[in-house]
């Protein structure tokens, strides 16, 4: 097992460093090839994970909580890489072999933070996906992008800074008993959790959520996450959403499991549920009056940040078994919806919603699709998201969280009224009648571009040819279509009857997360 | 009460420095003025780790010390300078307007942070054998007037500046309690230090040819 992890951290840096020096079409196929690579050596990881626990000097670990994490980037790698084939048609040379450079990069760094060891790497992975995605944020080089991308490095460097004064905690509270050379390796850490110091172990855990929780999007840390993710390319907003926000909260995890041996669950469980609540209720009501749609999309990412810190709040097995599906089938849900949303600016040449009409009609894929996406994202059954959300709900009423438990369901019923009412004004009112003749202008001003929306509707100014093109029923590519049917079967395969290896790796990481070693 | 001995005043003076240098960061009109404060900053640091690896026989430390001097106080800044240098060739672009609130206020609302930071970290009862709790409390000091610098200047410049300090305090922090951290984590640290230099200074010379200064003042463009 030490060999395919030593792959994972060596293909998708391959991958990107070969795709820069390769023409265009070779790097698309080069990316997409190592994405699947990496989500099948993934899930040959999954049956040792799911019963023990596989490490390699004090430098790399992986246990069923880095299984499920990995697993949630994997998939996400896999279907954005083929994703991004449809969505970079008509790009530059350059810029596709950028882009790709940099995708990879990101995936390798996001697939990297829960194969490290100690908490000291775990943060320097997770700095590098910082640094390399505020460049893809900037791709575009657009005002809107150079804004959403300095905002983005700035407070999320800022938070990794507070993360990093954790991290030095950690390992101040873990020299006193571990000894000074220790290297912040988590097995040992948890092992020696009793004995460590209560209070540098509880400035760390605060440190820990405030800055990781910078980058997961908690309140009110989260300004600069609808922003990054509305301007950045499409597929690089589905991996900011499904897969970055979730490796952060991977991080926050650790300190969680750390915190809770020294000290208890109980301050751990009280920071989180604090963080979450407030997460859920900003996020439930700007997902209300958005206009674009992907800061839409990005404002749901928020609430189901927040469901995970309730989640594990609650510290039920059932619960915390809820949040480890919930971080898998958020990944698949989300991953769908940016990608949906994506093929809707293209179409419509814009990222306004209100100028998005007749989705069903005009694009008979994306349009049902993006659609259940948003009803996964809402819980409707049968998405793994409904089991997970109903798991974590039973797991608040289990441990005597009922004022937590109803807030809970309060508030997603409320957001669930925000996107439905959004996606479907978007989907089901009917498309615009044809203009008959002479120039028309662009439904909605308002594109910053958009990765291939942007090359294709940064013109806002639309001429008649133009213009009958959006409004004729069509796909803007197959590639943009597959991978959110693998998302969509991903979602009912969650919800309907998860395969037993997964069973078993959530039941064992909701018990790590328990101490269980 | 005991008065510290030559080694804990020592440690105290260099953190101190390092304190009145961030507040010079935050008062300086010139971007050049900026990075050279943030130089001799890390400068110090790099002194503070001589010390103690000196006195407390921690030779992993002398390596730091001439890994970070390199990378801060070399490296670093000229990188900056190089980057922050106008089409014009201009090294010293401006940003004396760039306060959200007068000059003086700043400074107040600075001493201030710095008061909290200096009493909550000092409260907390942590002890190190490597270096005095009061230089802990100095790096708290550090972190919140860093805070501070980002906040109150609009350009990326002093930002940036302010995050770099940041990571400074966070250093010095890491002196006083991880100083045996292996050598190994701590190189990885400074180098990730630098690439997230390199991402900053490309934003920041992305936004200067875009916008033509160094002000955040039109970043208002993305709400809601």
């Amino acid at each position: 097992m030490i060999g395919v992890m030593l792959a994972l951290l060596i293909l998708p840096l391959a991958a990107g460093i070969v795709s820069f020096w390769v023409p265009a079409r070779a790097a698309a196929g080069i990316t997409v090839a190592s994405g699947i690579a990496c989500f099948g050596l993934v899930l040959t990881l999954i049956p040792h994970l799911a019963h023990g626990t596989v490490s390699y000097l004090s430098y790399l670990r992986a246990d069923a909580v880095s299984g499920v994490f990995m697993l949630a980037t994997g998939f996400l790698y896999a279907a954005v890489a083929v994703y991004a084939v449809g969505y970079l048609h008509g790009r530059t040379d350059v810029y596709v072999r950028r882009f790709y450079l940099g995708f990879n990069v990101f995936a390798w760094a996001m697939l990297a933070a829960p194969l490290m060891g100690s908490l000291a790497l775990l943060w320097i992975a997770i700095e590098v996906t910082t640094v390399v995605s505020a460049l893809l944020v900037a791709i575009e080089d657009t005002d809107g992008a150079a804004e959403a991308s300095w905002k983005y490095v700035l407070i999320a460097s800022a938070g990794l800074g507070l993360a990093l004064l954790a991290t030095i905690f950690a390992y101040y509270a873990g020299a006193q008993v571990l000894g000074v050379h220790s290297d912040l390796a988590i097995g040992p850490l948890l092992h020696a959790g009793p004995r460590l110091a209560s209070t540098p172990v509880r400035l760390a855990f605060l440190l820990a959520v405030l800055g990781y929780g910078t980058k997961v999007g908690l309140f009110p840390v989260h300004t600069w996450l609808p922003d990054a993710h509305s301007e950045a390319p499409t597929p690089v907003s589905a991996l900011l959403s499904g897969a970055l926000l979730a490796t952060s909260f991977y991080a926050i995890l650790r300190f969680y499991q750390v915190a809770a041996a020294a000290l208890g669950s109980g301050f751990p469980r009280d920071t989180l549920l604090a963080f979450g609540i407030a997460s859920l209720l900003l996020a439930s009501l700007y997902v209300f009056g958005q206009r674009d749609v992907k800061r839409f999309l990005a404002y749901s990412s928020v609430e189901h940040m927040g469901i995970l810190a309730i989640g594990v709040s609650f510290g039920a097995p059932i619960a915390l078994a809820g949040v480890m599906l919930h971080v898998m089938a958020h990944a698949a849900a989300k991953g769908n919806a940016f990608m949906g949303a994506g093929v809707f600016t293209i179409k419509y040449r814009t990222k306004q919603m209100a100028a998005m009409r007749g989705g069903l009609v005009l694009l008979p894929w994306s349009g049902p699709l993006f659609l259940l996406s948003i009803f996964a994202l809402s819980a409707f059954p049968p998405s793994g998201i409904f089991r997970s959300e109903f798991q974590i709900v039973a797991g608040g009423l289990t441990s005597g969280n009922y004022a937590a438990a109803a807030a809970l369901i309060v508030l997603v019923t409320v957001a669930f009224f925000g996107l439905a009412t959004s996606a479907t004004s978007m989907l089901l009112t009917p498309p615009p009648e044809q203009e008959k003749s002479g120039t028309g202008q662009a439904p909605e001003a308002g594109i910053h571009g958009d990765g291939a929306g942007g090359a294709r509707a940064a013109t806002l100014t639309v001429d008649a040819p133009a213009q009958a093109q959006v409004q004729a029923p069509g796909e803007p590519s197959a590639w943009m279509v597959i991978p959110v049917l693998a998302g969509v079967a991903v979602l009912l395969l969650l919800g309907v009857h998860p395969p037993s290896e997964l069973t078993d790796l959530i039941t064992r990481a909701a018990a790590q997360l328990r101490g269980a070693p | 009460m005991s008065s510290p001995g030559v080694y804990d005043g020592a440690a105290n003076v260099i953190a101190a420095l390092m304190l009145l240098l961030e507040f010079g960061m935050l008062r300086q009109a010139l971007v050049r003025d900026q990075v050279r404060l943030y130089a001799a900053q890390s400068a110090l640091i790099s002194v503070l780790a001589i010390v103690i690896a000196a006195d407390r026989n921690l030779p992993d430390l002398y390596a730091l010390a001439a890994l970070s001097g390199t990378l801060k106080v070399v490296v670093v800044p000229l990188l900056l300078r190089r980057l922050l240098r106008s089409p014009s060739g201009d090294e010293t672009p401006g940003v004396a307007g760039s306060y959200t609130m007068s000059p003086a206020s700043a400074v107040l609302a600075a001493i201030g942070l710095a008061a909290f930071g200096f009493f909550s970290f000092g409260s907390l009862g942590i002890h190190s054998p490597q270096a005095p709790a009061t230089a802990l409390a100095i790096a708290g000091a550090m972190v919140f007037v860093a805070f501070g610098l980002m906040i109150v200047r609009r350009d990326v410049a002093s930002q940036a500046i302010g995050f770099f300090s940041l990571e400074n305090a966070i250093s010095l922090a890491s002196l006083v309690v991880a100083a045996g951290l292996p050598l190994l984590l701590e190189t990885a640290f400074l180098f990730d230090l630098l690439l997230a230099v390199v991402v900053f200074a490309m934003l920041i010379r992305a936004h200067r040819a875009r916008s033509e200064s160094l002000s955040t003042a039109d970043l208002t463009k993305l709400r809601g």
